[in-house]
């Protein structure tokens, strides 16, 4: 494998993003796997307590502690309740203060009656784990944050809620923290997304339209597209002509390769046609991913999907 | 086995629940033209269908009004409805029905206007966890007493997980009857406390953390809120009510991959924990075995090879059908332990078709194993 190391795995923190289904978890793992092959230690972040990551490596939960999957590869659930008790941690220093509000009843209501708060204080999480110089006990430095970001539609606003919360919260602490995350997700430098799409009509035109909100309404910088799971070119034109012929057979064993194989080339040449497509509608570079012929996505599959991906 | 046709007779409302990516917005808009064609007034709701299957509906504007698609637009594409059939489609507008709402249960136009031009409301309208999902059952109640219709199915929107859906109601009302508001409005409650600019340690510990002004802005949009409760909550509860009523029918979709079936054997034993109806499954993307499964590669390669005389090309097919079998065994695996964990309820596998569907050909495509019997389905997937 070579060592070129692509320019976005040299940021700190990176979102995958994309339409529901089309297997971010499955890119953000092969980022991660990717770049701790590089030496890098990464962490992926998981906020949709799916647990994923642990079934790929068979651990046990992840939970929300950090957990070292393999070598300089660790993995994070992240949990609204417990960034938020985090939070409030690291505001107060004085544990009388804290003891008072963890028991009052005011608070756990306001923090569960506040819309967007579960989102803002997920995001300050992954901005904590970002941090070089990291408060909460016993944190170690990452080279990479990579998040498995909430799908679209609740994506963008996920990413929208420090903007959001900057402009409710004039003044105060919430202001002030929202306007550092905001600064955060909208440094080009330090941070990027990786759009996921699948070679469809659907989530082709769904990565153009993320793409140019994530840009123009987050100010976000967008460092790839990943195309997932292209089937291989794997016949001719001519070789569709020749094995036509197989509906014919009297063998149903031959009869049936040719029509799996006319179901391939179809899906192949379609693929082809929205990969053109996404290709001329996004601004960003496009990297493809093969299809993986597995039942289920193994961890040899991932690997393999992370030499791909750069 | 069943058509679909059967699982949802009788039925007023259908309502197509999985998680995202899975063909739900499909599987929704077939449905509704295959009972078209058979004669029902059917109006589908969805809430972002691809642009390309609205395009081809003729639902060129985004509103929160069902429209009628042509009848030649059907007729194009071979449909011509039975006497009375309609298809109607929506598109829905999860602020607009908040919006609504609203100004359904406000007291006066005042206090419309006090809520709807809070910035917390501007919010919690747009991104309140539960509340797309939540506007979706509203329409459909509202849709359902005006008794326009024969038939409505609603396509879900797209959340991580289809139980989002079904907890949405409990999610608002507990929101907004919950003690979270009770704090905010109760006379000593915070409202009062910020407004008065209260002194209390908890509260100097709460603008510490939060600041006064969210806090002030928090406690005026509850306090406005108030004079709402009762009509927001009467109405949550009749709409949690026409969800577990006998003329609705919950349908499952999902994909034949391992984590989509397990989450519909999750959702399905929640929608009986619930007491809703379920229909049935959909399984898209099903990839039917083909021949008589006893491939082995090299072999043949040679039988291919001998009808064909191309060595390289005969090796790659045999490969290919090899690649394809793996996948088709692993569907079917799927499919038979959801089949067991159904206990007998249907289960309806659509084939993995060679081209996307986004229009109506497609539906009408995929109805042709949606509206037909089990035996009728393999035949067709695997001739």
């Amino acid at each position: 494998m070579n060592t070129f190391i692509p320019d976005f795995l040299d940021k700190r923190l990176l979102f995958v993003t994309g339409k529901g289904g089309v297997g971010k978890t499955t890119v953000a793992m092969a980022l991660g796997i990717r770049a701790a092959m590089e030496g890098k230690r990464t962490i992926v972040c998981e906020v949709a307590a799916t647990e994923n990551a642990s079934r790929l490596f068979a651990q046990a939960e992840v939970g929300f502690r950090e957990v070292e999957l393999a070598n300089d590869l660790w993995a994070i659930s992240i949990d609204p309740d417990e960034s938020m008790r985090e939070y409030v941690l690291l505001q107060l220093k004085v544990k009388a203060m804290r003891d008072l509000l963890f028991r009052s009843r005011m608070f756990t209501y306001l923090a569960a009656a506040t819309p967007g708060l579960n989102e803002l204080v997920t995001i300050g999480k992954i901005w904590e784990l970002a941090q070089l110089d990291r408060k909460v006990k016993h944190g170690i430095k990452y080279d990479l944050v990579i998040v498995d970001a909430p799908a679209t539609g609740h994506g963008i606003s996920f990413l929208q809620t420090p903007r959001t919360f900057a402009s409710i919260a004039r003044v105060g602490p919430i202001h002030s923290q929202a306007l550092q995350l905001e600064a955060m997700i909208t440094d080009h430098e330090q941070t990027g997304t990786v759009i996921v799409s699948l070679p469809e009509e659907m989530p082709v035109n769904e990565t153009a339209r993320l793409e140019s909100e994530l840009s123009s309404d987050i100010g976000i910088a967008i460092d790839r597209v990943v195309m997932n799971a292209l089937y291989p070119d794997a016949f001719s034109k001519s070789d569709v002509k020749t094995f036509g012929k197989l509906k014919k057979s009297d063998d149903a064993e031959v009869r049936a390769a040719g029509r799996a194989a006319a179901s391939q080339a179809t899906r192949a040449a379609a693929q082809r046609e929205q990969l053109a497509r996404l290709e001329e509608m996004v601004r960003a570079e496009v990297t493809t991913l093969p299809y993986i012929f597995k039942p289920e996505l193994d961890l040899k599959a991932a690997r393999k999907l992370a030499e791909e991906i750069a | 086995m069943a058509s679909v046709e059967q699982v949802i007779a009788g039925r007023e409302i259908v309502i197509c629940a999985g998680s995202g990516g899975v063909g739900k917005t499909t599987t929704s808009a077939a449905i509704a033209l295959g009972m078209a064609a058979r004669g029902k007034k059917v109006c589908v709701l969805t809430i972002d269908p691809a642009k390309r299957l609205a395009d081809s509906l003729g639902l060129k504007e985004l509103g929160n009004e069902a429209s009628k698609v042509d009848p030649k637009l059907l007729r194009e594409q071979g449909v011509d409805p039975e006497p009375g059939g309609e298809l109607w489609a929506m598109m829905l507008d999860a602020k607009e029905t908040f919006d609504a709402l609203v100004a359904r249960h406000a007291e006066d136009a005042e206090a419309r206007d006090r809520v709807l031009n809070n910035r917390i409301y501007q919010q919690i309208s747009g991104a309140l966890a539960g509340s797309q999902e939540y506007m979706a059952m509203e329409k459909l109640f509202e849709l359902h007493s005006e008794g326009r219709f024969d038939l409505l199915v609603l396509d879900t929107p797209p959340s991580r997980n289809a139980l989002d859906f079904l907890d949405a109601p409990k999610r608002l009302t507990q929101f907004i009857e919950g003690k979270s508001l009770q704090v905010f409005i109760r006379p000593t409650g915070l409202a009062a406390r910020v407004a008065s600019r209260g002194t209390g340690v908890v509260l100097s510990v709460l603008k510490r953390i939060v600041g006064f002004d969210l806090l002030a802005d928090l406690s005026e949009f509850f306090t406005a809120f108030s004079g709402m409760i009762d009509g927001f909550q009467d109405r949550a509860h009749r709409v949690s009510a026409l969800l577990g009523d006998d003329r609705t029918s919950f349908l499952i979709v999902c994909g034949p991959q391992g984590e989509p079936i397990e989450e519909a054997v999750f959702f399905h034993s929640k929608l009986v924990e619930n007491g809703m109806n379920f229909g049935g499954v959909v399984v898209n993307r099903v990839r039917y075995r083909l021949g008589t499964h006893q491939v082995k590669v090299g072999d043949l390669a040679k039988r291919i090879d001998a009808e064909i005389d191309d060595g390289d090309l005969s090796g790659r097919l045999a490969r290919n059908l090899a690649e394809y079998d793996v996948l088709a065994v692993r569907d079917q695996k799927n499919i038979e332990q959801l089949r067991d964990a159904m206990n007998g309820e249907p289960v309806i596998r659509v084939p993995y078709l060679d081209t996307d569907v986004h229009d109506i050909a497609g539906l009408c495509q995929i109805n042709q194993f949606l509206f037909t019997d089990e035996e009728e389905r393999v035949r067709q997937a695997t001739s």
